[in-house]
């Protein structure tokens, strides 16, 4: 197709619920894009010699590769093609950055807008879903070599993926009764039905990879004794997973919740369909989301569809400083969620019964840059005002997870408490033993953690086939 | 699976009893650690304090009082059914040391919890006392198991039908102005129980441990739903716990923070009851 053709239409619109209507429901919120529109958005793809694209994806996905095969109606092959980089296809296409990766860097995106590359590989996985008609990926005959992977979220799911077809027999551990990690307990519903991640799991299963849920490493078992079970190598993907606070006066009040609370009642143990779960959730009318990441957005939605008639994002900077991806917050505001930004809480306050009634806030103004290069927030003093509030979501980021760390010897942490890793390999200090996503950068992305399993696993491969 | 071998009412059908298959965690489990229990695909994480475990037989046992949708699901299973999910151990176990005398308090339920404490603090060479309570004598559980596990049992029934008329905390200062050589009090119960035997204590300035048992979803340190002010530090009962300092436990907070969900439990436990009668 000439180039002058193909800029001539436009990026094909994702349909989604009206904003309005789908605030009221968990269903998800893009509908995905029919066949006519994929072919029709894939053939926008100019199928650069050089693709910028591959360079800007953590997996190398041969995304010109699979959006040609899109743009000739063939959808089978072109999930086959991301298979090859990419496990979690129907997962990425829904929550990786691409306005940060591959669509960052696509040639039209200079002049107008990027092919929708996120939106093509979604339609490819979601297709196959429904159809399996793809070959599943061939399988290296078995090595004999034992692996655990601990921790099912994006990281260990893509080293399992990867192991198990270079014939190694893999197991993964997971201290929560479903797979999934972050993408079962903490993307909701609606950003990322959770039938898609089982499914994803259930396809790892059928190629023999095993997952054990409800088993605690470093309280069930530790490092130490799977090793001594006869497992060759480990990796640790047990995600970042202890939540932040902010310290201050009444955050222990009931209706306080930290974002990992709040969103795992809601998404893993379904306290939206309370009561038929038996998981309650305490429902605001008046909730109160403090920080301003994805995790915030996710948080400020759900209590949207729970039935709060406001659900406030408190954050201390500014819009532009804003952590979630621009879509996130467009979203969030098109549902109705309302931003007090340059805002600061300073206590809660509570009722006889002890439950959260309000919050004092400061406003701030944006002062020097602080270290992290971003102007830092100063309050205006004696700006306090208060915010009548029965819920309040906590969601300024997380720590690092002590349980699996401190039950484990000869692995190096930093002042944080993350683990120490190679950063090309995924190699801890100790032997054996490989570490990837946010137990070692911190919270991150999916992809990212999906990239550092990926090297990962090439690097215990490695390890299996030819030593240390 | 996580089936259930023996299971057995006490405290007039009150209190259940469930030995359950679970031989990973039965290996690694030491007084003091709790599990988390999940009946069905449906169901809430519910923790629960291990009151026993069988090595041999790989199982763990748990007790329980009956008090709201999820218990009353729990008391519904049969020996040969299961729970679909069971995580553990979880929680620091109880530090066990040789300090001389020592007492074990215990309140309903909390009987259960204390009984492999009790046992484990007499086998490494203490002088045990045990003080065990309940409302009348029907509803007292484990007392011969208690009076093994110990050197000295005494018990109290609120409305005096059994041992002493009176409450633990009655016996408890009894025993503290008669032994001035006390080293650690243990006391497990309900949190106004655990309350009053920790004020107790420390105008007799003598350590005392409690086991919290507030409202948890993970059990490993992820949500933080189960803080409790210690020393006014939060603290995750998860991880840090469940066992700590009762002269620097802010119980108020705690029972507060019981009642989060009152409303909700109620209305859960009056569907299933419906449901079972329909």
């Amino acid at each position: 197709m000439a180039k002058a053709e193909t800029e001539k239409i436009p990026r094909q619109k994702m349909p989604e619920q009206p904003p309005l209507e789908r605030a009221k429901n968990f269903d998800e919120v893009p509908l995905g894009l029919s066949p006519e529109a994929a072919v029709k958005e894939a053939s926008r793809c100019l199928q650069c010699k050089k693709p910028a694209c591959v360079e800007g994806c953590p997996v190398n996905v041969d995304i010109p590769g699979f959006i040609r095969w899109i743009r000739e109606g063939n959808f089978t092959k072109a999930i086959s093609k991301i298979w090859e980089r990419n496990s979690l296809p129907a997962v990425c296409g829904r929550v990786c950055p691409q306005e940060n990766q591959c669509e960052g860097r696509c040639i039209l995106g200079k002049k107008g807008e990027p092919v929708a590359i996120g939106n093509l590989e979604r339609f490819a996985a979601d297709y196959e879903r429904a159809h399996r008609k793809a070959p599943k990926p061939e399988k290296a005959s078995p090595t004999g070599k034992k692996v655990a992977v601990v921790g099912s979220g994006p990281s260990g799911l893509t080293v399992a993926g990867d192991l198990i077809l270079k014939g190694h027999d893999v197991t993964i551990f997971e201290a929560f009764h479903r797979p999934g990690g972050v993408l079962v307990y903490g993307i909701p519903e609606f950003r990322l039905p959770k039938e898609i991640v089982f499914s994803e799991v259930e396809g790892l299963e059928a190629l023999g990879v095993k997952v054990q849920t409800n088993v605690v490493i470093g309280r069930s078992i530790t490092v130490d004794e799977l090793f001594e079970e006869g497992y060759d190598a480990v990796f640790l993907g047990v995600g970042a997973g202890l939540p932040m606070f902010l310290n201050i006066p009444g955050e222990n009040l009931a209706g306080v919740f930290s974002a990992n609370e709040y969103l795992t009642r809601t998404n893993l143990m379904k306290a939206y369909k309370f009561p038929e779960y038996d998981t309650p959730i305490i429902k605001g009318k008046n909730v109160v989301t403090v920080g301003g990441g994805n995790v915030a957005m996710d948080s400020a939605r759900t209590a949207l569809r729970l039935g709060a008639e406001n659900s406030y994002i408190v954050y201390r900077r500014s819009e532009t400083e804003l952590p979630a991806r621009a879509a996130e917050v467009h979203h969030a505001r098109e549902e109705g969620v309302q931003f007090k930004l340059l805002t600061n809480p300073k206590r809660f306050f509570g009722d006889e019964n002890g439950r959260v009634t309000g919050m004092e806030a400061i406003k701030m103004e944006l002062g020097e840059p602080d270290e992290s290069g971003r102007r830092r927030p100063v309050p205006i003093e004696g700006s306090e005002f208060t915010i009548d509030c029965d819920l309040v979501i906590i969601a300024i980021g997380s720590g690092a997870n002590p349980l699996l760390t401190k039950s484990t010897e000869g692995l190096k942490l930093n002042s944080r408490g993350y683990i120490v890793t190679d950063t090309k390999t995924g190699k801890t200090t100790r032997r054996g033993v490989w570490a990837g996503g946010d137990i070692v950068t911190g919270s991150a992305t999916v992809i990212l953690a999906m990239g550092a399993g990926r090297a990962a696993a090439d690097s215990m491969h490695d390890y299996l086939t030819l030593g240390w | 699976m996580f089936k259930i071998v023996k299971r057995q009412e006490m405290a007039e059908g009150t209190v259940i009893l469930n030995e359950i298959e679970a031989p990973l965690i039965a290996k690694k489990a030491k007084p003091g650690q709790f599990v988390i229990l999940k009946a069905n695909e449906t169901g809430e994480r519910i923790p629960l304090t291990i009151a026993d475990t069988d090595t041999e037989k790989g199982t763990i046992t748990i007790i329980f009082m009956i008090v709201g949708k999820s218990t009353a699901l729990f008391s519904t299973l049969k020996e040969g059914e299961g729970y679909m999910d069971v995580i553990g151990p979880l929680g620091k176990p109880t530090h066990i040391e040789k300090l001389g005398k020592v007492v074990c308090v215990g309140g309903g339920t909390g009987v259960a919890v204390l009984h492999p404490i009790t046992r484990a603090l007499k086998e490494i060479g203490n002088h045990v006392f045990c003080v065990i309570g309940a409302r009348n004598r029907d509803l007292l559980i484990l007392e011969e198991k208690m009076k093994a596990a110990s050197h000295e049992l005494l018990v109290c029934t609120d409305d005096g039908s059994y041992g002493h008329h009176g409450f633990v905390t009655d016996v408890l200062k009894d025993l503290l102005t008669k032994n001035d050589d006390i080293k650690l009090v243990v006391a497990i119960g309900p949190v106004p129980m655990m309350k009053a035997c920790s004020g107790l204590t420390k105008e007799f300035g003598v350590k005392t441990l409690v086991s919290l048992n507030p409202i948890m979803v993970d059990g490993t340190g992820m949500c933080g739903g189960c803080r409790v002010t210690v020393g006014g530090k939060t603290k995750f009962a998860c991880v840090d716990g469940p066992e700590f300092d009762g002269h620097e436990v802010d119980f108020d907070e705690l029972s507060l923070r019981l009642r989060a969900y009152v409303e909700d439990e109620k209305k859960s436990h009056e569907c299933f009851l419906e449901k079972i009668k329909g």
